[in-house]
């Protein structure tokens, strides 16, 4: 600002400097301290400590699903069927409003880990129902595939994936 | 119309408090000697309606406080522990449950009463902005009330409202995250929700002393719409509408007092009985009554994003309002056509309201869109139009000639 002094002529003087340079200070000075009141309410350090979670698969038969919490959210766990494996690698990803390959979203093909959120409005949708045997959300009328992919509704994305990895043959770790 | 003082200070405390802070001049200028249009029908009573209710809320609602705990573990049993142990608990929760029914009941008669009459109008534009933000604090205060009972719907309610920011372009989810305080609706959601819940009153309070400044400037709107001439047209506030008012106070008081001693619960849903539960979503969400038309429109669009932006576009339009009515002629009792479509818009908002309480799927979706292009339209098309094409009927010379029979209104 007091590169101005030259363009603006004789009428900017040391005054009109020192006005601007107070005013910007006091306002750096309110950005500076309504920070810390905004960001109190992000989540705090005992929030974000959660520790991921180990799950034991070993009970869980062919065609059932558990539901677990990380984080606060419920995680769907199902052991699919072979004909529910099928039946997500043979339709054509294309014309699904979030197009995605069936591989693309398991580690174990029989295994299907995901967030049991309605990508919609945060629902939890109920497995083994809607158009295509796979969850379907009774807020909004979302239906999603054996694949937990979005294929009918108002949800724009398919079931969130955690990141999770096997630490054995039938134990992962979410998160 | 505020015209001079007539307060006349008549013994020695109140004179020498009026040199002082002429808080009794103030008070009989806009309560007792306020120069009122005589012709004001009973859709008039509501704005001391509003004002019972908003005072009944802010009572009964710090009484609950006392008893209340705002924590996950707890919320859902003080809340049981009021209705059963707190003395008079379950009157005073009732009354501040179904009140806030009644609440919306009234604003929203006190809504389409402004609209038929065209109280938005100029010079009450800025009277009337005001109150589309009274109304936007009490749709957050409503909202942020129903969740702190911790049941079933309370969760699930917020989870759905909370995640329509979600649905902002690039910011949404930090958005989102930030208002819930976690990953989830949690602990720290429900605790800030108790403490902006408190709050949001106050504000409201606050708006609805500048809302009722701003009517005393221009001075009330009437049936006829047009402006007060002269004395002949008014009559002292006190007693005739505080005599009107408190009348057809004690009849709303009938209602209110029908839902909390023979109905308490009829308004509200069963779910919300049941302890909230993150790994469980209730078979069929369902807001409040009152925000059912906006929540129709939501799930009428299939995109999350325009959805969302419809819903809130449903409510900030009502403050474009003021220039998006093209006529010059105020009261509907003078515009032929205007009357039509606001009967229909009255039809279209109940039956959004009826769709937004049904399944989203099948005729309820292809019904919900119809009512939502209808609202848009009416606001959008219909009104800027109407003001063009519309041959308003005669408009009386002054308030007094109707009643004189100096003219027939209709």
């Amino acid at each position: 600002m007091a590169d101005e002094h030259n363009s603006a002529g004789d009428e900017t003087d040391r005054r009109d400097f020192l006005y601007l340079a107070t005013g910007a200070f006091a306002a750096i000075g309110a950005a500076n301290i309504a920070w810390p009141l905004i960001h109190q309410m992000n989540p705090d350090a005992s929030v974000k400590a959660l520790a991921s979670i180990e799950v034991d698969l070993a009970a869980i038969e062919t065609g059932q699903s558990i539901t677990v919490t990380w984080r606060g959210k419920p995680v769907f766990i199902r052991r699919r069927t072979e004909g529910e494996i099928a039946e997500a690698r043979s339709v054509a990803e294309t014309d699904m409003p979030d197009p995605q390959n069936d591989i693309d979203r398991v580690q174990k093909d029989e295994w299907l880990v995901m967030v049991g959120i309605c990508t919609h409005l945060g629902c939890v949708p109920l497995g083994q129902a809607g158009d295509f045997n796979g969850w379907f959300c009774p807020c909004h009328g979302s239906h999603y595939d054996t694949s937990g992919r979005i294929r009918k509704g108002p949800a724009p994305k398919n079931l969130e994936i955690p990141s999770y990895e096997f630490v054995g043959d039938s134990r992962i770790k979410i998160g | 119309m505020s015209g001079e003082s007539t307060y006349n200070p008549s013994n020695g405390f109140t004179k020498w408090m009026d040199s002082r802070l002429p808080i009794l001049r103030l008070a009989h200028d806009s309560f007792v000697d306020y120069p009122t249009p005589k012709n004001l029908n009973y859709w008039w009573t509501f704005g001391g309606i509003l004002t019972f209710c908003l005072v009944t809320q802010i009572i009964t609602g710090i009484i609950l406080a006392m008893h209340y705990t705002p924590h996950v573990d707890f919320a859902f049993n003080s809340v049981e522990h009021i209705m059963r142990n707190v003395n008079y608990g379950w009157l005073i929760r009732y009354i501040h449950a179904n009140g806030a029914s009644m609440f919306f009941l009234a604003v929203y008669i006190h809504i389409f009463r402004g609209l038929y009459y065209g109280s938005y109008k100029a010079p009450r534009e800025v009277l009337w902005i005001l109150g589309v933000i009274i109304y936007l604090l009490m749709m957050a205060a409503a909202f942020m009330g129903y969740v702190l009972p911790w049941g079933q719907m309370s969760l699930w309610g917020a989870t759905v409202i909370t995640n329509l920011f979600g649905a902002i372009p690039v910011v949404g989810e930090s958005v989102a995250i930030w208002l819930w305080g976690g990953y989830s609706i949690d602990n720290p959601t429900l605790n800030r929700f108790f403490s902006l819940h408190y709050l949001i009153p106050f504000l409201i309070l606050g708006v609805v002393i500048l809302h009722i400044w701003a009517l005393h400037v221009p001075g009330n709107n009437n049936p006829v719409g047009i402006s007060v001439k002269s004395k002949q047209d008014t009559v002292p506030f006190h007693p005739y509408y505080t005599v009107k008012d408190g009348f057809a106070l004690t009849v709303f008081l009938i209602l209110f007092a029908y839902f909390i001693f023979f109905a308490p619960n009829v308004l509200g849903h069963a779910d919300n009985y049941i302890q909230a539960n993150p790994l469980v979503t209730p078979a069929h969400i369902v807001p409040e009554w009152y925000l059912l038309p906006f929540y129709a429109i939501l799930r009428a669009v299939p995109d999350k994003l325009g959805g969302v932006a419809l819903m809130f576009g449903a409510i900030f339009i009502l403050f474009l309002l003021p220039w998006l009515d093209t006529s010059k002629v105020r009261s509907a009792r003078y515009r032929p056509l205007f009357r039509q479509f606001y009967a229909l818009l009255v039809l279209d908002c109940l039956l959004l309201g009826y769709l937004g309480a049904q399944p989203a799927e099948g005729i309820y979706i292809v019904l919900a869109r119809i009512g939502t292009i209808y609202y848009f339209a009416h606001f959008l098309v219909v009104l800027p139009v109407l003001g063009i094409v519309e041959k308003p009927k005669a408009v009386p010379e002054s308030i007094s000639a109707p009643v004189l029979g100096a003219q027939p209104a209709e």
